[in-house]
């Protein structure tokens, strides 16, 4: 990736000490499965770390926002040695069709594991259509 | 049939692109594709400490505690379970659309530093992370010397 903001920065003719935001750490993807039946879609994400208090999934328009922040307890004096995740904050969103009723979207969070039910709408559930005979 | 092409540093190295590819995409937040997998180990893991302990955390979400085994031996901290796959409903037809989260079997081991103290561990499960405290021996904290 280009980020090109260290030469921006080095070309300034200026000597006192310029404001660099520190960039923002990119958040991690969580891993799902999604599978879909007929009546909804059943989502699972891991985001192990995350409590309840500290997940919000929300949508917006057409759009599904997962977003939680892990937090892990450390003593006093804690040094970290070796780290394979290395952020703390896990985001994914997804696009929903337009068949899924968000009103009626179920969220389970249990042991870093969190569910999600999201229905669909009745009217676009398959349905069986009897078909009447006409005898005589 | 002899393949030297495989085995060479380039085919390494494109492997190596391809998979940092695929994280930088994926941490980006960007739609990446759904069908892609974790290349990592399963589960992660950090390894930290402080004076008085060493401390493992492992990332295993969803795994029942009763499932997991720790066990220290000759200086190896060794986490192993299972993870099931989710439960679905009998319902009628099941689409899957990803499966990114590994299932199944897993075992990961840790070489622990000779001050670990075997007789003193404590493993919690928390919000789908196993945090395994190693208490450091006596002996090997660092002690003033009184000068007589």
């Amino acid at each position: 990736m280009n980020r090109g903001t260290e030469v921006a920065v080095q070309e300034r003719p200026t000597h006192t000490p310029t404001k660099t935001r520190a960039p923002e750490p990119l958040p991690l993807s969580p891993a799902v499965d999604i599978f879909e039946d007929a009546t909804g879609i059943t989502l699972f994400v891991d985001m192990p770390g995350v409590s309840k208090d500290r997940l919000d999934v929300r949508v917006e328009a057409d759009r599904l926002f997962l977003e939680g922040r892990a937090a892990i307890e450390v003593p006093e004096g804690f040094v970290l040695y070796h780290a394979e995740v290395r952020e703390s904050a896990y985001r994914r969103s997804f696009v929903l069709g337009p068949e899924l009723d968000t009103d009626a979207i179920e969220a389970n969070l249990k042991d870093g594991v969190l569910t999600l039910r999201i229905p669909r709408l009745q009217k676009a559930c398959p349905r069986r259509i009897e078909i009447k005979t006409s005898t005589s | 049939m002899n393949l030297p092409f495989f085995a060479t540093d380039f085919s390494r190295d494109f492997d190596a692109v391809r998979s940092q590819m695929d994280e930088m995409f994926r941490n980006l937040g960007l739609p990446s594709n759904l069908r892609s997998f974790n290349r990592g180990t399963f589960p992660a893991l950090n390894v930290g400490g402080t004076d008085e302990t060493i401390e493992v955390v492992m990332f295993a979400p969803g795994v029942d505690p009763a499932n997991l085994q720790v066990t220290i031996d000759k200086g190896l901290l060794s986490v192993s379970g299972e993870r099931q796959r989710p439960e679905l409903p009998e319902r009628d037809v099941v689409t899957v659309y990803a499966e990114e989260r590994p299932a199944g079997k897993f075992r990961r081991i840790v070489e622990l530093p000779q001050e670990a103290d075997p007789d003193r561990v404590e493993a919690h499960y928390k919000d789908g992370c196993l945090r395994v405290s190693v208490h450091k021996r006596e002996s090997s904290k660092p002690r003033l010397v009184q000068v007589q």
